[in-house]
């Protein structure tokens, strides 16, 4: 990460908040975590634009937990939106009808927003080199309709639209689609992947991110205790498994490189997949499509991390690949203890877990 | 300026005039020549728009209305296909309270694909909460555009418009328009403040309860009948300033008719060629031409209607299973007007089928003597549809497989 940051460890973390508790979020949802953490990094003067999908229900008449502005618009055009806002006020300032204040508009919009129905209009608001932020928050399936398979559904996962059955061992039977590289086709100003488990990764790569003109891109690794089927207080937890086992990449994509942030440990994938029933069936043994999926899941890892020079075997230390140490451990205690227990439906996650996420 | 320009132009000259700060387009035929007119303005320093080239027309609504909200005032244009293709965002944007106007330029919808006009592709979008404006000349059509940014922007309606002209008929038609030089105070500035750091309203926000969506969504309906009264009041204004009078429900030799014929657009200039000519034999009827369908003009038109023996309401579109749109509006207000008069029902013009004398005289005919155990509307064909649909027919069932 560049050596310029304000944000250089954990403990500058901007205490700001920007978005609050008593939202009707489920108990442990990434998703909030990141959107938190972003906020911190982009201040006061966000301007959100929301599509269909769990987030939109950030703001429910008449309340907001938020103190950005706000415009939900529909599943497909969150990108259009904001082209919206941003031409009128580049309109208005260039006529002289309005001062700038250096307004951010950041897209917030799920998967099924990101890599489905709303992938025509990202990519055209690439094309035209809006400037803007977009955070797919990536839950791996359709959320908000109660977890059904979506573009972002990884091989192997069961949801409510590809669940299992006497012919289908597997549930999702397709590969993930791979957002990150359709976006960097376009050769957007800055494209990164985030996890809730790693806040200094995060925050240090929006940081980088805002000071680039044009698309500034994340997809963020959104642990979701309800879809996928852990309980709330392990989300971090699962987050940081996603990063340990090599399965989400943390990378950036910076002028023409593509960096990986963080080198795995390498966890056995199994770690990550036990703690989630989507993978459940993964591991009855009187499936027998099991064993193959679990392999196909590990090579798919391996063949990732092969093409990036890198061998997928078990470490004992987590690597930065700057060589410092990446702060999750502290970090994932610490926001948690500020985050407080999340008001909203469901059981308060317990700091208990959390705390043993941080000795992860 | 007195100029010969075409219907696309004259509505391009209405957005020009009104100083529209931001234009998100996205082609399609009829449309097109009008965003192409203003792109050639903005590249020449004669508009100071912003010009967005859109990827569909579902962006281009969605981005119309994001920065109609965000302070900017707005224009765009489509057509048929284009329209429906953004049909999610005319129902948000309007429910949003974004006060800008869009042009449709009618084509009739696929399947079959045609390029030609009928008004299903804007009475599609009736219930959206757009007002609706129909214009039968080029004149009228800069007029509606100039008129309904006054209208959508008053602080009591804060919805957007609708400017409708015919595809081919009148977007490509020149006629001599009369183009105001400026505008004078006819229309205020912009009503709605720039987004900043001091203004970061949520807009657009989940409702859960069903109390809350009634009464936003009933709001939308009052703004509407608002816009009745804002709709006169700028059409005083619009005579007073540029001197050129415009009514909700336009009237030719109406007054004193027995039978009219009640029909919106561009086809109405057909219709007053074939009254005059039914004139001449003795028979009474006139065109009475509704100029705005939402707000719908009631009291107007039932005004207009009063003491009439017969109405032909000529819908050029078809509900199927139902019969003509137009007509259910017109029949609804009537029922239960005393001394209501006959009404009958007539789809024409489908996919830019001219309407001819004969057509216009059978529909007097109905009138004069109608068919009371008529249910539904009648098809108006003529014996040239006819040949024409039987010799492609014919071609087309020829049989055989090309080169077999
Ligand atoms: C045009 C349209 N189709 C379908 C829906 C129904 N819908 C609302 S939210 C949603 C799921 C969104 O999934 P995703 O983008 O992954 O966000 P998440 O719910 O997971 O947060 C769907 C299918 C809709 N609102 N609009
Ligand atoms: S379903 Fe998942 S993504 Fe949606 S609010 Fe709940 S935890 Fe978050
Ligand atoms: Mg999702």
């Amino acid at each position: 990460m560049a050596g310029d940051l304000s944000i250089k460890t954990i403990r500058e973390t901007p205490l700001e908040e920007y978005l609050h508790p008593g939202s009707s979020m489920c108990p442990g949802c990434g998703a909030q975590v990141m959107i938190r953490l972003m906020l911190k990094v982009l201040g006061p003067k966000t301007f959100i634009v929301n599509a269909a999908g769990c987030m939109t229900l950030l703001q429910t008449y008449p309340y907001s937990n938020l103190k950005s502005g706000w415009l939900y618009t529909a599943f497909a055009s969150a990108p259009a939106g904001a082209q919206g806002i941003r031409d009128a006020l580049d309109s208005l300032i260039s006529q002289g009808k309005a001062r700038d204040e250096g307004i951010k508009i950041l897209v917030l919009t799920g998967d099924g927003g990101a890599y489905d129905i709303g992938l025509q209009a990202t990519s055209a608001a690439m094309d035209r080199d809006l400037d803007f932020y977009y955070l797919c928050y990536d839950n791996e399936a359709y959320g908000n309709t109660g977890f059904q398979q979506s573009g972002a559904s990884p091989y192997g996962s069961s949801t409510t639209t590809s669940p299992i059955g006497r012919l289908n061992p597997v549930g999702t039977e397709k590969r993930k689609k791979n957002l990150f590289e359709i976006w960097k086709a376009h050769n957007p100003a800055y494209l990164a992947t985030i996890s809730p488990s790693h806040p200094l990764d995060l925050m240090q790569k929006v940081e980088e991110a805002a000071r680039r003109k044009g698309p500034k891109m994340f997809i963020g690794y959104a642990s979701c205790p309800t879809g996928m089927g852990f309980d709330p207080s392990l989300s971090i937890k699962v987050a940081q498994l996603a990063v340990d086992t090599g399965v989400w990449p943390l990378k950036k994509y910076v002028d023409g490189k593509v960096t990986h942030t963080i080198i795995p440990r390498f966890v056995p994938v199994e770690e990550y997949l036990r703690l989630q029933a989507r993978f459940r069936h993964l591991f009855d043994e009187n499936n027998p499509a099991a064993k193959e999926a679990i392999a196909k899941i590990k090579d798919e890892i391996r063949s990732y991390w092969k093409a990036q020079g890198i061998e997928a075997k078990a470490r004992h230390h987590m690597v930065i690949a700057d060589g410092s140490c990446c702060g999750s451990c502290f970090s994932s205690s610490f926001l948690w203890f500020s985050w407080g227990i999340p008001s909203g439906k469901g059981k308060p996650s317990s700091l208990h877990t959390n705390m043993e996420v941080a000795m992860l | 300026m007195l100029d010969l320009i075409t219907g696309n132009e004259a509505i391009a000259w209405g957005a020009r005039l009104a100083q529209v700060d931001y234009v998100p387009i996205y082609p399609i035929t009829p449309q097109t020549e009008i965003v192409e007119k203003l792109s050639e303005w903005a590249a020449n320093g004669l508009i100071r728009a912003r010009i967005t080239k859109m990827e569909s027309e579902h962006s281009m609504i969605t981005a119309a209305g994001a920065a109609a909200l965000a302070g900017a005032r707005t224009f765009t244009a489509t057509s048929s296909q284009g329209l429906l293709y953004a049909f999610e965002m005319l129902y948000n944007v309007s429910g949003w309270r974004a006060p800008f106007v869009l042009a449709n330029v009618s084509r009739g919808l696929a399947a079959p694909l045609t390029l030609l006009p009928d008004h299903n592709d804007a009475l599609a979008a009736r219930d959206s909460g757009f007002l609706q404006f129909y214009a039968e000349t080029c004149q009228e059509a800069l007029d509606s555009v100039l008129i309904a940014y006054r209208v959508s922007e008053s602080r009591k309606v804060m919805l957007p418009s609708m400017v409708n002209i015919d595809g081919f008929y009148l977007s490509f038609t020149r006629e001599k328009v009369m183009i105001p030089d400026e505008l004078g105070d006819f229309l205020p500035p912009y009503p709605i403040p720039a987004i900043s750091a001091g203004n970061m309203p949520s807009m657009g926000p989940t409702v859960l309860d069903p109390s809350v969506y009634s009464y936003f969504k009933y709001q939308m309906h009052l703004a509407q009948i608002s816009a009745l009264d804002e709709l006169k009041k700028a059409i005083s204004d619009y005579e007073k300033v540029f001197g050129i009078k415009r009514s909700l429900i336009d009237e030719y030799m109406a007054e004193d008719a027995d039978y009219v014929i009640v029909m919106t657009s561009s086809f109405a200039t057909m219709a007053r060629k074939a009254i005059k000519s039914i004139r001449e034999k003795g028979i009474k009827v006139g065109l009475i031409r509704p100029w705005v369908l939402r707000p719908f003009p009631r009291d107007d038109l039932l005004s207009a209607l009063a003491g009439k023996r017969g109405v032909a309401v000529f819908d050029q579109d078809v509900s199927p299973g139902f019969g003509g749109a137009l007509y259910a509006e017109i029949a609804s207000s009537l029922y239960g007007a005393p001394d209501a008069p006959h009404i009958a029902s007539f789809i024409g013009g489908l996919g830019g089928k001219e309407p001819t004398i004969e057509e216009f005289e059978f529909m007097i005919r109905e009138l004069i003597s109608p068919d009371l155990t008529r249910r539904g509307p009648v098809m108006l064909w003529t014996d040239k549809d006819q040949r024409i649909l039987d010799e492609q027919r014919s071609i087309a069932l020829r049989g055989g497989v090309v080169g077999r």
